[in-house]
């Protein structure tokens, strides 16, 4: 890997101890096949992921942003082995799990879980909540103390249901009820690390502020890594410590929430920030913003050198022949761009150029 | 789409060859021997003998196939070189019927046309009644037309076909004479005729075909009539038969294309029944004929184009599906 | 089309009526579990050029409030009360060939999701066609010119290329555009917009918006813009409704509401979003609860269970007493029982906002 070691170094905020690492992701890579619907040849390849390299530190939350299509969903599941990866490696809770087999997988599970984005297709339409949160401990065969019963009440309570309604069906339950139902689910097995697909996307504001703020105690409570993919950026700098944006499969610029939105270095990232309309309507017209033109190239034939060139207004000749990597440019900021955007507030350890 | 459509085409033509091989050996399995049946009660070991050899079954299977594919393009002779009077059966020629004592190809081209018009007739009248049906009860959902038309079509399709047949066959023609009995003649010579003959067994078989087109229909009327789109189209200011017709209906169809071509290839299992009743000489009474007197060549002949029947009918809604729906003919 | 259809329809001449104004509508649906008052006495007015925001919890009766606008509601489903005017025609009480006349033509509609919006079927430009023929005998070349030229307008490069493609083959963001062109084809004065970004990635919805904007200018319309998203609210608005339950618990200039929201619902909204501008380590406070059953509404104040300042109204109003649309300020009316005073001082505390200078 010529990358560098972004991901270890770097200053977080001060809320967020750098534990250890639980997810660590090396190049990752996911292709889907293109198949001609003429004999099924394979005749193409999407690119959903290229080349991804992440850790995750227990206790933390990295955000995954883009936009749709970008390959976050598909970045999410590949890391759980939920899809195979067509190369790189994973490590999950220092175990390299790349290659091993479904059945191989079914302990780890155990550390590294999933919440996805509908409440309402993830949940079994014909299950009791009961059966459906303690599911993962006949899977993994565990017995938990005090009894299943007992158990999946003390989540239910703790994710803020009602213990009492442990035999109802998901039917009975809301767009924020069922989404909690999905987070016990999540914790029943006591994981390390949950990969959190859009999971307040579907969820009207003030309930998506209490599904985010039981995920944030959850955190607190139990040292949780999250890896948070989402396309609202206002709810992931809220809860990220540290974000990568994606573009095509790639990350263009990984740091920590607030040098991101304070000082974007990539302009792509400038371009996304700058569309999101401002909260108050006296900030209106304060804002340069920088409208990209064009469609998302496709992701099975992505342009070459850099992928974001056909809609960046800095791109130059070199763009389009040398694949900017993702170097460190600042200390926790990395980017990948020939020509990244200055910082806007000047850090005070960089030396003065002479 | 041109690549979709040579696809489709090649498709069929490997399947009616797998078809004919199965059909033919699949009659060549049968404990029946066809050189056996050829003379009855008057069949002597000899005389069988000879006939096996007249029919070509003393040839290996795969000789027989072969002669008998050739016969389909090119036509044969029977009795060739046996001394006997020699049999031409001219291209497509789909055997000879011993017992009718005239070429199987014969016999079908003469009764295709009867059935034919038995099943456009009741074609035609079953989709109309069918649709318009459903059409209706879906726009008057949970009232008392919706429930009435469901429920008549509930009974109708619950009746079985020789059912219903006889019931008209006695109710309209024996008791109040309101028809004369049925008696065939082609349209081209007799249309009155034809026409008085014909109107019940269309009646007959389209009451049942359109009770399910009812239901059909009306299930996919009530599906696409709360989609998004539609609510655009009322938006746009579009008249409520618009919306109902060009764009639920429109969306509504694919599914009922698709049972429309099954059932019209479908069509001969209940042709055989109302051939019966009505005695129409369609292709459903040469068969049932055919299969009391075991004659085999005959029984292969039509089971061979009815399944063809089948097969074009397949393809003639996979090309429709393009028609209708732009997003198979772009995948 | 008929005559009558446009022009004031102020006999008396005492009353000027805004281009569209609601008074006191009411929608409500039969259903097996009961009368569901989706919508429950809302009324707002809104001028040419001008856009109104409707916003407010899922279910709280925007779309159905929309719906009735635009008279697309089957008169046998929904039971409608009072009035909605247009232009000068109530299109409660206006008969249905009036109603086809203004629908995509004096007023247009686009929606959430522009995919299952467009009939996949047909392509774009005959889409665009059908509307521009449904009103009035327009020839087809001339109808079809026309629908490239505003393909054009809203953006989809190649239009006269474009015009033959089916919806699938466009993106998310053009698909939008198709219907924002499919809407404004007749130069409506009325534009309803259901949600119209909430599928689409920021990016597009800064170009949907602001071509909007531009529409709105050009044509001089009047906008009622549905949203969930109080950001694309600071940004497009004049005007704002807060609904809840089915009724309005706040209206006002889009200033005064985000300056000085003026009760408790609209405090929690303003709080529930995470601030772009605000500290990160700020924790959110939601509402807490559920939106309330349109079947079995609270007694006394519709928000009640779910508001944390009951105890500063006396007497337990807030249980017993239904609270009216009481004013503000000049043009700023709220549904809340709460002091004047405490609804300034309430607010500082409940969303931080101060009054911008
Ligand atoms: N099973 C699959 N087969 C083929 N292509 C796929 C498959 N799953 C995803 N893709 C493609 O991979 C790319 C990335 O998809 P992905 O779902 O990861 O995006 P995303 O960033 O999660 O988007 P969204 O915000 O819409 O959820 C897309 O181009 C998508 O079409
Ligand atoms: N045809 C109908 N029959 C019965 N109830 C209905 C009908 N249409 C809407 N409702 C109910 O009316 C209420 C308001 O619905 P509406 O669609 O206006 O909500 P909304 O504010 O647009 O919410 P969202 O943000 O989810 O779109 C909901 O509770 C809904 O279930
Ligand atoms: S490398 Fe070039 S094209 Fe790519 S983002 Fe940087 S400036 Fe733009
Ligand atoms: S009236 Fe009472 S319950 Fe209702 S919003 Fe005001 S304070 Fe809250
Ligand atoms: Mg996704
Ligand atoms: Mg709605």
């Amino acid at each position: 890997m010529t990358t560098p070691n972004l991901t270890d170094a770097g200053p977080r905020s001060a809320s967020t101890p750098v534990g250890d690492v639980v997810l660590r992701v090396r190049g990752l890579q996911k292709y889907f096949p293109i198949q001609s619907s003429f004999l099924r040849r394979t005749i193409g390849q999407v690119k959903a992921v290229e080349n991804i390299d992440l850790d995750v530190h227990a206790g933390e939350t990295v955000g995954l942003v883009g936009e749709s299509g970008c390959g976050k969903s598909t970045t999410g599941r590949t890391m759980l082995r939920l899809l195979d990866p067509t190369g790189g490696t994973i490590e999950i809770d220092g175990r390299d799990v790349t290659k091993l087999s479904m059945r191989q997988m079914v302990p780890v599970r155990r550390s590294a879980q999933m919440i996805f984005q509908d409440p309402y297709s993830s949940l079994n339409p014909r299950h009791t909540i009961g059966k459906i949160i303690s599911s993962p401990w006949e899977v993994q065969g565990v017995n938990p103390e005090g009894g299943v019963k007992k158990s999946v009440q003390e989540l239910m309570a703790r994710v803020g249901l009602n213990p009492e309604h442990y035999n109802r069906f998901p039917a009975e339950f809301s767009g924020g009820q069922r989404q909690r139902i999905g987070i016990a689910r999540a914790l029943a097995l006591r994981p390390k690390l949950i990969v959190c697909d859009e999971p307040v996307s579907a969820l009207d504001v003030s309930i998506q502020a209490q599904v985010l703020n039981l995920l944030e105690d959850l955190q607190n409570e139990f040292n949780l890594a999250y890896v948070f993919i989402a396309h609202d950026l206002s709810v992931v700098r809220h809860i990220a410590d540290r974000i990568a944006v994606m573009y095509l499969g790639r990350v263009m610029e990984i740091t920590d929430s607030d040098s991101l939105y304070r000082s974007p270095r990539h302009p792509y990232t400038k371009a996304l920030l700058s569309a999101i309309p401002l909260p108050h309507p006296s900030m209106r017209g304060q804002r340069e913003r920088i409208v990209l033109t064009g469609d998302l190239p496709s992701p099975s034939n992505p342009p070459s050198g850099c992928v974001f060139r056909t809609r960046c207004w800095k791109a130059q000749e070199r763009c389009a022949t040398e694949i900017p990597p993702l170097s460190e440019i600042s200390p926790g900021t990395s980017v990948a761009c020939h020509f990244p955007e200055p910082a806007k507030e000047p850090v005070s350890f960089t030396p003065p150029q002479a | 789409m041109l690549g979709f459509v040579v696809k489709r085409l090649g498709a069929m033509v490997v399947m009616l060859v797998g078809l004919s091989i199965t059909v033919f050996l699949l009659f060549s399995v049968l404990p029946a021997d066809p050189a056996r049946l050829t003379c009855g009660k008057s069949c002597t070991p000899d005389v069988v003998q000879a006939n096996r050899v007249r029919l070509g079954l003393d040839k290996p299977l795969t000789e027989q196939y072969t002669t008998y594919v050739k016969g389909i393009f090119a036509g044969r002779t029977y009795n060739e070189g046996q001394g006997v009077a020699e049999i031409d059966c001219p291209a497509p020629c789909l055997g000879y019927s011993f017992s009718q004592q005239k070429p199987v190809t014969e016999l079908i081209t003469e009764a295709v046309p009867v059935t034919m018009w038995l099943a456009l007739g009741s074609f035609v009248l079953w989709m109309a009644i069918g649709v318009t049906g459903g059409v209706i009860a879906s726009l008057n959902r949970g009232r008392w037309l919706d429930v009435a038309l469901q429920s008549t079509a509930l009974v109708l399709y619950s009746l079985p076909t020789f059912f219903v047949g006889l019931i008209m066959l006695i109710v309209v023609i024996v008791q109040f004479g309101l028809l004369p009995y049925p008696d065939y003649y082609p349209p081209t010579q007799d249309f009155p005729k034809f026409f008085d003959t014909m109107l019940l067994p269309w009646l007959t078989i389209a009451t049942a075909s359109a009770a399910f087109y009812v239901r059909l229909t009306r299930t996919q009327m009530v599906e696409t009539l709360g989609e998004d789109y539609i609510r655009t189209a009322r938006a746009k200011g579009l008249t409520e038969r618009a919306v109902t017709v060009k764009h639920a209906l429109r969306a509504g169809l694919t599914p009922i294309v698709t049972a429309a071509g099954l059932d019209l290839g479908l069509l001969l299992g209940g042709a055989i029944i109302v051939e019966q009743i009505f005695n129409l000489p369609g292709v459903g009474r040469l068969a049932v004929g055919s299969v009391i007197d075991s004659d085999l060549p005959v029984i292969t002949g039509v089971t061979l184009v009815a399944a063809t029947f089948i097969i074009i009918a397949n393809f003639v809604v996979d090309l429709l599906y393009m028609v209708i729906d732009p997003r198979v003919r772009l995948s | 089309m008929t005559a009558q259809s446009t022009g004031p329809a102020t006999a008396a001449g005492t009353t000027k009526r805004a281009f569209l104004e609601l008074d006191d509508l009411k929608v409500s649906f039969q259903t097996e579990d009961g009368v569901v008052r989706a919508v429950d006495g809302v009324s707002f007015a809104l001028e040419r050029g001008r856009t109104m925001a409707i916003v407010g919890e899922s279910g709280s009766g925007k779309s159905v409030t929309s719906q009735a606008i635009m008279g697309l509601h089957s008169r046998r489903a929904a039971k409608i009360t009072g009035h909605a005017w247009v232009d000068g025609v109530d299109i409660v009480t206006a008969p249905d060939a009036e109603l086809r006349a203004l629908r995509g033509q004096r007023m247009a509609m686009i929606f959430q999701d522009p995919l299952s919006s467009l009939h996949p079927f047909y392509t774009v430009g005959k889409q665009l066609v059908e509307a521009v023929q449904a009103h009035g005998e327009v020839p087809k070349a001339e109808a079809r010119r026309r629908a490239v030229s505003m393909l054009d307008r809203v953006g989809i490069p190649n239009a006269a290329r474009r015009v033959d493609d089916y919806p699938h083959s466009f993106s998310g963001g053009m698909r939008q555009r198709a219907m924002i062109a499919m809407a404004l084809i007749n130069n409506p004065a009325l534009l309803i917009a259901d949600e119209p970004t909430t599928a689409l990635d920021v990016t597009v919805q800064a170009q949907i918006l602001e071509l909007i904007r531009e529409l709105q200018a050009e044509y001089n319309m009047a906008i009622v813009l549905i949203t969930h998203d109080l950001g694309v609210v600071a940004e497009s608005a004049d005007d704002v409704t807060v609904m809840y339950g089915g009724r309005v618990v706040e209206r006002g200039g889009v200033d005064e509401i985000f300056s000085r929201p003026s009760m408790p619902y609209t405090w929690g909204l303003m709080s529930s979003v995470p601030d772009m501008e605000a500290d990160r380590g700020k924790r959110l406070e939601p509402i807490p609860g559920q939106p309330p059953s349109l079947i079995n509404l609270p007694k006394g104040c519709v928000f009640r269970p779910r508001c944390a300042y009951a105890q500063h109204v006396p007497d337990g109003r807030c249980d017993t007493e239904r609270p009216d649309l009481t004013p503000v300020d000049d043009g700023h009316d709220a549904r809340c029982f709460l002091t004047l005073d405490q609804k300034r001082t309430l607010a500082v505390k409940a969303t931080g906002t101060e009054e911008v200078a």
